[in-house]
């Protein structure tokens, strides 16, 4: 997922009677679930907003690099060394991927890192919890890219081509992450009682940032009307929010471990599991730069970026002399 | 000596190189000047720690005592680890782990291309595999070097502070002793000293391209691969790398 509190940039749904005959077009191609191309017409509103949603989703792949990271060199055995690198390489690929997406609609990569690292641009709030034991890198797959997935899922319908093509693409690659995840967490959750406290600590930890990943309740998301109008969202925050609620709670419970909110319980009239809201204001707190890792996780980028000038500079200088070189040789 | 004291020796060599190695490149994660890179440097990281599951585990089966590639890797200590000390260096700046990368990666292809005609299979086999994947990853060093080297003013002079810099730590990957020319005998792999003319016509090469001068000094820090003397770098390293399986011992993971 990854994308949260997107601004659609518009004033509101028009009626059939305020849209233009182009506008009229757009939405019936949209009603017959027809994908939007690139070159097709498209109201400058759905064009903005899709730039501010696909390109927070790729901030994330890349920002959420950092707090796996961070456990890369920590990796317990070779085998799950092996299987995180290859995660993070996925990611950063996911981020390239809809890096170009994002470029379809007219920004260029180098636009959108600018805005990421000015704070102009944000990335999901899950990535500025810190992982503190090496289960949070297993509740990550398991609860975070879960959560990343149910949405995913959802987003493989969405109106934009390119962005629709991108969410099938990673689907496939979440889903292995989610996998490997949840088994590194079993390991542990039936491992030592050292291993199981740190499945369980991690669970607590980020049972309630996970269930913010989806965005803000439904009654407080005052964006949502109109990219859902646009398909450019397909589901409620809420509706995905219950859909994870229902998935992981049977794998808490098959793991063994306390669930991580007391008021966690089946509804039979509903046919889902109650549970309590995340602390809203802490997740508008996050969203606002006060979150544990928003700082460092920040400066690491610029700083990635700044100490890359020189690199960027010189493989770029190369390659204009190759090219003035085979010009002169024509 | 007998062979198989040589045989494991050469085998902690190889598998040791590719650990240390693929865990240095791998603290790059999430911090590349691209994105791009970001992914190469994973890539190259993944694959060294692959090759090391397989050499460590041949090593493993030919000390004969049960112990697995894990317990090689997370169970030694510094003196116990057989890689040369060019790998062990910290990264630096991107453009010193190219260089290192490049300067590896040449004898590296070198190395596994010879050792595809192991009288061992099982050593042949696994050269056959990383032979694959290493001539990517000289094809990108090289050319990053290029570009680097042939660069900006500055690239360049980074570049070639980086060459300068790891210069000394080259010539322990030609060295030679009493293991390699045990298994020169057995002719399970070649003397690495063999190598040496064929590494220098790359360098040669790649370094004039690259706008580079290759250091005039032979000298050559020595005592990775026969343990005798690591840098003060592996211990840290290790510290992390091996922290829970030592903090939490027998647990599976």
């Amino acid at each position: 997922m990854y994308a949260q509190m997107i601004k659609t940039a518009s004033d509101g749904i028009k009626s059939r009677d305020e849209m233009s005959d182009e506008e009229r077009t757009f939405q019936d191609k949209i009603d017959a679930d027809i994908k939007i191309e690139p070159k097709d017409w498209m109201p400058e509103d759905y064009r903005r907003t899709l730039i501010r949603q696909i390109g927070q989703h790729a901030h994330s792949e890349v920002v959420g690099q950092l707090p796996e990271g961070n456990w890369i060199t920590r990796a317990p055995t070779l085998e799950r060394k092996a299987i995180l690198l290859a995660k993070v390489q996925d990611e950063a690929g996911h981020g390239l991927y809809l890096y170009s997406a994002a470029e379809t609609l007219g920004v260029s990569r180098d636009e959108l890192v600018e805005m990421l690292l000015s704070g102009k641009m944000k990335y999901s709030s899950i990535f500025n919890y810190p992982t503190l034991n090496w289960a949070d890198i297993g509740a990550v797959g398991w609860l975070v890219d879960g959560a990343a997935i149910i949405n995913q899922v959802a987003l493989q319908r969405t109106s934009y081509g390119p962005y629709s093509r991108a969410m099938i693409r990673i689907c496939k690659e979440e889903s292995f992450h989610a996998r490997q995840g949840y088994h590194a967490i079993m390991a542990m959750a039936f491992g030592t009682p050292e291993q199981k406290k740190m499945a369980q600590d991690a669970v607590n930890r980020l049972w309630f940032p996970a269930l913010m990943m989806f965005g803000p309740s439904d009654k407080d998301s005052v964006h949502s009307e109109q990219s859902m109008a646009w398909k450019i969202k397909i589901k409620t925050n809420d509706e995905l929010r219950q859909q994870f609620v229902d998935q992981t709670v049977p794998q808490i419970l098959y793991l063994g471990l306390d669930l991580p909110d007391p008021n966690i319980q089946w509804n039979e009239e509903r046919g889902h599991y109650d549970f309590s809201d995340p602390d809203w204001s802490e997740f508008f707190n996050v969203i606002k730069g006060n979150g544990p890792c928003n700082t460092d996780r920040l400066a690491a980028r610029r700083k990635a970026w700044d100490d890359g000038q020189w690199v960027r500079d010189g493989l770029l200088a190369h390659s204009r002399k190759k090219a003035a070189a085979r010009m002169a040789a024509e | 000596m007998t062979r198989d004291d040589a045989f494991l020796q050469f085998l902690l060599r190889m598998g040791d190189n590719t650990l240390v190695l693929g865990h240095r490149v791998s603290e790059w994660c999430g911090h590349a000047p691209v994105l791009e890179e970001d992914i190469a440097l994973a890539n190259t990281a993944l694959d060294l720690i692959g090759q090391t599951q397989m050499w460590l585990a041949l090593a493993g089966e030919v000390q004969g005592d049960g112990k697995s590639a894990d317990d090689l890797a997370f169970l030694r200590d510094a003196w116990d680890f057989r890689n040369a000390l060019l790998v062990e260096v910290p990264n630096g700046d991107f453009g010193r782990t190219l260089m290192r990368q490049f300067l590896f990666d040449s004898w590296h292809k070198l190395m596994l291309e010879r050792l595809k005609g192991s009288s061992d299979e099982r050593v042949a086999a696994i050269a056959e595999k990383a032979v694959k994947e290493v001539t990517y990853h000289v094809e990108r060093s090289r050319d990053t070097v290029i570009g680097l080297g042939d660069g900006t003013e500055e690239s360049h002079a980074r570049m070639q502070e980086a060459l300068d810099y790891l210069w000394p730590y080259v010539g322990e990957l030609f060295a030679s002793d009493a293991v390699d020319a045990e298994m020169v005998a057995a002719g399970i792999a070649p003397d690495p000293a063999s190598l040496r003319a064929d590494y220098d016509a790359i360098l040669t090469e790649v370094m004039a391209e690259a706008t580079l001068s290759i250091p005039k000094s032979g000298f050559a820090h020595k005592g990775g691969r026969d343990g005798r003397m690591h840098t003060e770098h592996l211990g840290h390293l290790l510290t992390s790398m091996q922290w829970l399986q030592r903090a939490y011992p027998g647990a599976r993971w």
